[in-house]
């Protein structure tokens, strides 16, 4: 295919100088050898299929298969040609125009963007027609930004990749399990602690790895999260092993418990009817509040000296040192910090699902915030959110879209089409848009922490550095 | 002004595997002086400030430096961010190593750290009480904006130091080392790429530091109009060893100086040594 445009490309330079061809036509020939081209290799990959049959494998013909292909390619290509790649075309110029007009708008008004989320997402439970399903996700989206915040003060702010996050995660959801069952303790006194436990494992991760960098940090740091992993899974006697813990305890609201029936249960004090729908309101405002103490102590951090240097540190390490900068401290610091929310977010997702196992903690998490912060712009914190509201509600979303499925059944005659089941292939093809589209995330600027005018400029991220680990 | 010395180097040795990279090197740096450490490419003049800023750790030798009120410290004894922060030794690098995605403004408090680390609680007395640190921060900003005023970049204050020319960013990188307040100001080579104007402004700059402020100056530098006119004494190294030593009178007229620079025969280079020494 590309020894095909190639020799368009000289094709279409000798072109200008013979303006009696026809163009049109050119552009039919092209497309009719792209698309046979297309065909011809669909003959081998999709054409033929081997079936089970009673005899043995039988090979089935599926001619269709390569005539879609020929058409989809062929027609593709006529279109690109005719509307993409003429010198000058409208529809390209137009786009790439409309993305920077929106960029810059939302660039100059991110604060509105962000306070305009903010109240959209106080309200939330109460705009008419949200269900549970609805406020589901919502939640989920919240324990994704809380993360994605959290993360992001060692990837974004001090530059270390870290891939192994859930690890905290994971300690933040056991301490609560941990303690909750077998002490008695209450979701809000155990909530700061799980903090604190994820913070001293952050910092216990931290230590070996203060003198890595880049890939090899990023190793030990996956392996970290893994090893935490292993341990929940094998140490049967604490963690119940792949059985997980059941029976995690709901948070109260001053002591009032969300059930039908007991003693002090919320509707009876409030003396309302009972509903299944309090119980998820109350959870939402939880990893509402927690989130936004997240954004309110991290935004904070970066502002302090601490913060700084973290930031400097993601610049230039060594001019940090000279600068009488304990860098070791400082990386700590940045771990402790980041596990911190981490153990907060785990804390809550054993709270809300009241069971948790081993399998909620596979590197596909880390893996997922980690996307979460590199897409919405390393170091930014409303690009953080945006992209945790494009990745985890925008394919939750997907689960549950029964008007596709009927237009799939219905116009291609595919039936039990769940698009639920694209999820992953949609999320890496998001991913691969968004890095080529912006490169440097959704928010790609950088925001001083101070200035000395009154003109508050961002700064654009080709002077930011990304870290070496 | 009173001639003590604030950096006393001696027998100091480095090497590399089996390579000698600075060979017994004994030097004295006086307070309130600028001193030169000249020589060819290669001579080892930025393994000594590695040595000097804590990034190497001599393989022998002793590096001493003396603050005003008597207190010591052994230099190849310290970490290197502990000895811009106790020593109050600062450092430039020859190929600048500013944080580029950072404003001017900022590399200037980042160079506070310090200061406003212990001024805010550790940062994280501040999370919850800003306004217990808001005047320790203007005071740094304040500071700051003395020293972007004194190096001429107080407009480009809030622009990402990455933008600046490179002038500029020499300049930063001048200001960002004064602002953790130091004794003795170690500048690798900082007129490297500068225009004659820019190298007459740095002049008037580094003369006004070792002045008005009082600091010592210890340079590297190969432009020798810089290195004539401001320098009150001259080191000149060639293959890690001293050749001579000297004001810069003693040193434009010194064979040994002379025939390292200008390269003449080996015997005639023995000799010159010998009677330098």
């Amino acid at each position: 295919m590309s020894e095909a445009s190639a020799g368009t490309a000289t094709a279409s330079a000798a072109h200008t100088h013979a303006p009696r061809r026809n163009p049109l036509k050119d552009a039919l020939v092209e497309s009719f050898m792209a698309g046979l081209l297309a065909a011809v290799l669909a003959s081998f990959i999709l054409g033929v299929r081997t079936v089970d049959a009673p005899g043995g494998l039988v090979l089935e013909y599926r001619w269709h298969w390569v005539l879609n292909a020929f058409l989809i390619v062929g027609v593709g290509r006529f279109l690109l040609r005719l509307f993409w790649w003429k010198e000058g075309a409208a529809l390209p110029r137009a786009l790439s125009a409309a993305s920077g007009r929106i960029s810059g708008v939302v660039g100059q008004r991110l604060l509105w963007l962000g306070v305009g989320l903010v109240i959209l997402a106080f309200v939330l439970p109460f705009i008419p027609g949200i269900q549970r399903y609805h406020m589901d996700i919502a939640i989920l989206v919240l324990t994704y930004v809380l993360l994605g915040w959290g993360l992001n003060v060692v990837v974004g702010y001090a530059g270390l990749l870290d891939l192994g996050y859930v690890a905290f995660y994971a300690v933040g959801a056991y301490s609560y399990a941990l303690l909750a069952k077998t002490f008695g303790l209450g979701f809000w006194t155990v909530l700061p602690l799980a903090g604190f436990l994820a913070a001293i494992w952050g910092m216990i991760l931290g230590f070996p790895v203060l003198r890595l960098r880049g890939d090899y940090l990023a190793i030990v740091t996956l392996a970290f999260g893994e090893i935490i992993r292993v341990v929940l899974l094998n140490w049967q006697e604490v963690t119940g092993g792949p059985d997980g813990i059941s029976g995690i305890p709901r948070p109260t609201f001053f002591g009032l418990e969300f059930k039908r029936f007991g003693e002090n249960t919320f509707h009876g004090f409030f003396g309302i009817e009972f509903s299944p729908m309090h119980r998820i309101i109350f959870l939402y405002y939880i990893i509402l509040v927690l989130a936004m103490i997240t954004y309110f102590v991290t935004n904070r951090l970066r502002r302090l000296p601490v913060g700084r240097a973290w930031e400097a540190m993601r610049e230039d390490e060594i001019a940090c040192r000279t600068l009488g900068i304990n860098t070791t401290n400082t990386k700590l610091t940045a771990f402790a910090i980041g596990a911190f929310f981490g153990g907060l977010g785990g804390s809550f997702f054993a709270t809300r699902q009241g069971f948790i196992s081993p399998e909620s903690f596979t590197f596909i998490e880390s893996a997922i915030i980690l996307a979460i912060v590199v897409l919405g712009g390393l170091g930014s914190q409303i690009g953080v959110a945006l992209a945790a509201v494009v990745m985890i509600g925008g394919f939750e979303a997907l689960r549950n879209m029964e008007w596709l499925q009927e237009f799939v059944a219905t116009n291609f005659g595919v039936e039990h089409f769940d698009p639920g089941e694209y999820r992953m292939l949609l999320f890496g093809l998001l991913m691969v848009v968004i890095m080529v589209w912006k490169p440097r995330g959704l928010v790609g600027s950088r925001t001083p922490t101070i200035f000395l005018g009154k003109e508050k400029k961002a700064i654009s991220r080709e002077y930011v550095g990304e870290g070496s680990g | 002004m009173s001639a003590t010395p604030i950096l006393t180097v001696e027998h100091m040795t480095m090497r590399f595997g089996g390579l000698v990279a600075i060979d017994d090197l004994s030097f004295v740096a006086e307070r309130g002086h600028i001193t030169s450490i000249i020589g060819p490419n290669g001579a080892g003049k930025t393994t000594v400030f590695n040595c000097i800023t804590g990034f190497y750790k001599p393989t022998t030798g002793r590096l001493t430096l003396t603050h005003e009120d008597g207190t010591t410290y052994f230099l190849e004894r310290l970490d290197d961010f502990r000895i811009n922060r106790f020593a109050r030794v600062a450092r430039t690098f020859q190929n600048i190593r500013l944080f580029t995605g950072m404003t001017v403004l900022e590399n200037l408090l980042v160079a506070q750290h310090n200061t406003l680390m212990h001024a805010s609680g550790y940062s994280l007395l501040a999370v919850f009480m800003p306004h217990l640190y808001r005047p320790k921060e203007n005071d740094a900003v304040e500071l700051a904006k003395y020293w972007l005023d004194r190096t001429g970049l107080l407009a480009h204050a809030d622009d990402p130091a990455g933008s600046l020319p490179y002038g500029a960013q020499r300049r930063l990188e001048i200001a960002r080392a004064m602002c953790t307040r130091p004794k003795l100001l170690c500048l690798d080579e900082p007129a490297a790429g500068l225009n004659p104007k820019e190298s007459e402004e740095l002049n008037r700059l580094l003369v006004s530091i070792r002045d008005e402020e009082n600091i010592s100056i210890l340079l590297i530098e190969h432009d020798m109009g810089v290195v004539m006119k401001i320098s009150d004494r001259i080191v000149v190294l060639d293959y890690g060893k001293k050749i001579a030593e000297g004001t810069p009178e003693e040193v434009r007229n010194d064979p040994a100086v002379i025939a390292a620079y200008l390269g003449v025969e080996d015997e005639e280079v023995e000799q010159a040594t010998g009677g330098a020494q």
